[in-house]
């Protein structure tokens, strides 16, 4: 008998973990009485090890969330032996200390009071997916879960709405697992878009228990599990104008601004770079430097 | 079938082996087989590359360069030009004789409908909040399949029913129906046409050159994708109405040319009045609440979204309110045309004299950390201020 063929052997359970952990010093330090960041780590390292475990051929990779940057901190399939999580820790360390010094460089992020850069470290963990994909027909399943507690930086929205699509089309999931005071709506959005499981556990001090229930499983198994469902995502746009969440508004046709009350012009037409400044209602002067006519 | 059995009876073999003969015999007679013209005609071997150490390289690199310098170059020249966001675009398939050709397997057209397929799924996939209709050039009349609308499946569903063809194909008559159809949209949107266009020839009832000028006095940009050979008057339809023909030359580039049309074209500003729309973005329905939708005019349990004006149920967005003509949206779909509105800036490509001297690169690609011992080609970005593999 011939012996077994190696796609036997990488069954439908072998998954590929991408976590992201928010290393946002602002964060962790507003936090502190509640829970400090050494007891998160210890929840997530006792949880990557029990990945680890759960098949021998698990894959795990962090990124760590910084204010100013992202980086790779650790992959369990680089080594000759398969390492334990723990080997994390002296890389964390180290990106921490850089993030922090291209802070006191520049001040101004532009990403919103303490927000971390959450849209990096996606783009990454999708990369690094992609990679994956395209080393042959035989892989494991990817999936992406997102540890963060960091407020959203509005900045950075149309950069993750871009990564959740991508990772829609590629049919990643990805989860979330909030451990801030508030709720994120960016990924409540990515949880449903791309279908993974959003939670904001109440009690931070078992969070290795939500993990381990809610997103220790594989992709195929999901489907005889009853995980916790999306409630209350909620799509609302807010308005350009005012930054309130409007349920009907009107829409700039050239540019897609929302606006809550109907008004003469569109004031975000005339700061794109050649685009002609939108009035309403009026067909638009031809201007030899914004339209070009393609053949 | 010849009977092979292992344990080989003789008497079966010998005779297994002279039915093969001839059957051999017949087949030279008859033409040869789809299988065998892969072989013979068309040599399926000459498109296997090799790389440095005489493996088979299993995907073609020059292919996949040459596609993304083809992307680049469109992104470069359209990075700060306006869109048409909101579009209205008719597919005219072409059903006449010359679609049942068999130059592409089995026929031209269902080819033609499997890459409409794909196309309708992609372009609901980059603008939501446009439509498209479909109408069909068969015995040379134009009819109209399915009207204007948002949903991928109606379409699909209405094409993959009506796939038969013969009679002549009236490029003019198309151009007519699809103008009268045009009329009726809002002055903001942008009027598209995308034409299949199979047939060597038209048969038109008058003048055709009247038809092209009233579609550019309309307004409607009309692009051909033709499956045989470059004609004068389509490629002079695309020119005074500006759009753009390409003729296909087998299945995978017939692909490439029709997706292309997906992403939002450059527009031309008179074209489309600016307007502001009224839209509205409905909230998700709790989980166990049971209601009538407004689209199948049934019971449903659980999810749906309720029109903030007139608080119908519907059953998917983007979509329009039956009740109350509400545009409905939700932000993910505003969303994913900022896309088009905010492109990212294009890598640039670092040349080879850099790859050459190891020490300038650092170790691991930025995105994935695979080695970049062997780089093949690298990309450096200025805001990312590193290095990036190709694929």
């Amino acid at each position: 008998m011939s012996p077994p063929v190696p796609s036997k052997i990488l069954t439908d359970d072998v998954s590929l973990l991408m976590v992201l952990i928010d290393s946002n010093p602002h964060f962790w330090s507003s936090i502190k009485p509640h829970f400090s960041f050494s007891k998160f780590l210890s929840h997530v390292l006792a949880f990557l090890n029990s990945i680890l475990l759960l098949n021998q051929l698990n894959q795990v990779v962090v990124i760590a969330t910084g204010i100013n940057s992202c980086g790779y901190v650790f992959d369990s399939s680089s080594g000759s032996v398969s390492q334990r999580a723990e080997s994390l820790l002296p890389k964390l360390e180290e990106f921490a200390e850089n993030d922090e010094s291209l802070s006191e460089r520049d001040d101004d992020s532009g990403n919103g009071v303490g927000s971390s850069l959450l849209s990096g470290s996606l783009s990454m963990a999708l990369c690094y997916i992609q990679r994956v994909f395209r080393s042959g027909p035989l892989h494991p399943q990817p999936r992406i879960i997102c540890l963060h507690g960091s407020p959203d930086g509005p900045g950075q929205y149309v950069a993750i709405m871009n990564s959740i699509f991508s990772a829609q089309r590629s049919m990643v999931p990805i989860d979330s697992c909030v451990i801030g005071i508030q709720h994120s709506a960016f990924l409540q959005q990515a949880s449903y878009i791309t279908g993974g499981v959003y939670l904001k556990p109440q009690q931070l001090d078992g969070l290795f228990q939500y993990l381990a229930t809610v997103f220790a499983t594989d992709l195929h198994s999901r489907n005889f599990l009853q995980l916790p469902k999306p409630v209350g995502v909620d799509f609302r746009a807010s308005c350009f104008c005012h930054k309130n969440t409007i349920d009907m508004g009107f829409i700039c046709s050239v540019c897609l601004s929302i606006f809550c009350k109907h008004q003469k012009k569109c004031s975000t037409c005339g700061m794109l770079p050649n685009v002609c400044r939108s009035i309403f209602g009026q067909a638009q002067t031809r201007d030899p430097s914004a339209s070009q006519q393609r053949k | 079938m010849m009977n092979r059995d292992i344990n080989g009876e003789g008497r079966k073999l010998n005779r297994g082996e002279e039915e093969e003969e001839e059957d051999e015999d017949e087949e030279s007679g008859r033409g040869r087989d789809a299988w065998e013209r892969a072989y013979a005609d068309e040599r399926s071997w000459e498109s296997l590359q090799e790389d440095e150490s005489g493996l088979l390289r299993p995907i073609d690199n020059k292919a996949l360069h040459h596609a993304q310098y083809r992307r680049r170059l469109r992104t470069a020249t359209t990075a700060g030009i306006q869109k048409g966001l909101i579009r209205y675009l008719y597919i005219v398939i072409d059903l006449s004789r010359a679609a049942g050709e068999m130059d592409y397997k089995p026929s031209r057209m269902v080819v033609v409908a499997r890459q409409v397929e794909a196309f309708i799924r992609e372009f609901f996939d980059q603008n939501p909040l446009s439509q498209i209709g479909l109408v069909t050039l068969k015995d040379g009349v134009a009819q109209c399949l399915t009207d204007l609308g948002g949903s991928p499946e109606s379409h699909i569903k209405a094409l993959m029913g009506k796939l038969e063809c013969s009679g002549d194909s009236s490029l003019q008559n198309g151009l007519d129906l699809v103008h009268d159809l045009l009329n009726q949209i809002p002055s903001y949107g942008h009027r598209e046409v995308l034409i299949l266009y199979s047939a060597l020839s038209t048969c038109d009832p008058g003048d055709i050159m009247e038809t092209i000028q009233k579609c550019k006095g309309a307004k409607i940009r009309c692009s051909i994708v033709g499956l045989s050979a470059e004609l004068y008057i389509c490629k002079y339809l695309c020119q005074e109405t500006g759009g753009l023909y390409s003729v296909a030359l087998d299945e995978p580039h017939l692909k490439e040319l029709v997706l292309e049309h997906a992403p939002p074209p450059p527009a031309i500003a008179e074209f489309a009045i600016a307007n502001l729309i009224k839209m509205g973005f409905p909230q998700r329905a709790a989980e166990g609440v049971i209601s009538i939708c407004s689209c199948h005019k049934e019971a449903k349990f659980g999810g749906g979204y309720t029109c903030p004006r007139c608080k119908a149920r519907v059953c998917e967005l983007p979509t329009e309110c039956r009740i109350c003509g509400l545009t409905l949206v939700s932000s993910p779909h505003l969303a994913r045309s900022y896309h088009h509105l905010f492109p990212i800036t294009p890598f640039d490509d670092v040349s080879p004299s850099i790859t050459n001297i190891p020490q300038k690169l650092p170790k691991s690609c930025f995105g994935c950390q695979q080695s970049l011992l062997n780089p093949g080609s690298l990309f450096f970005s200025t805001e990312i201020a590193n290095f990036q593999k190709l694929d």
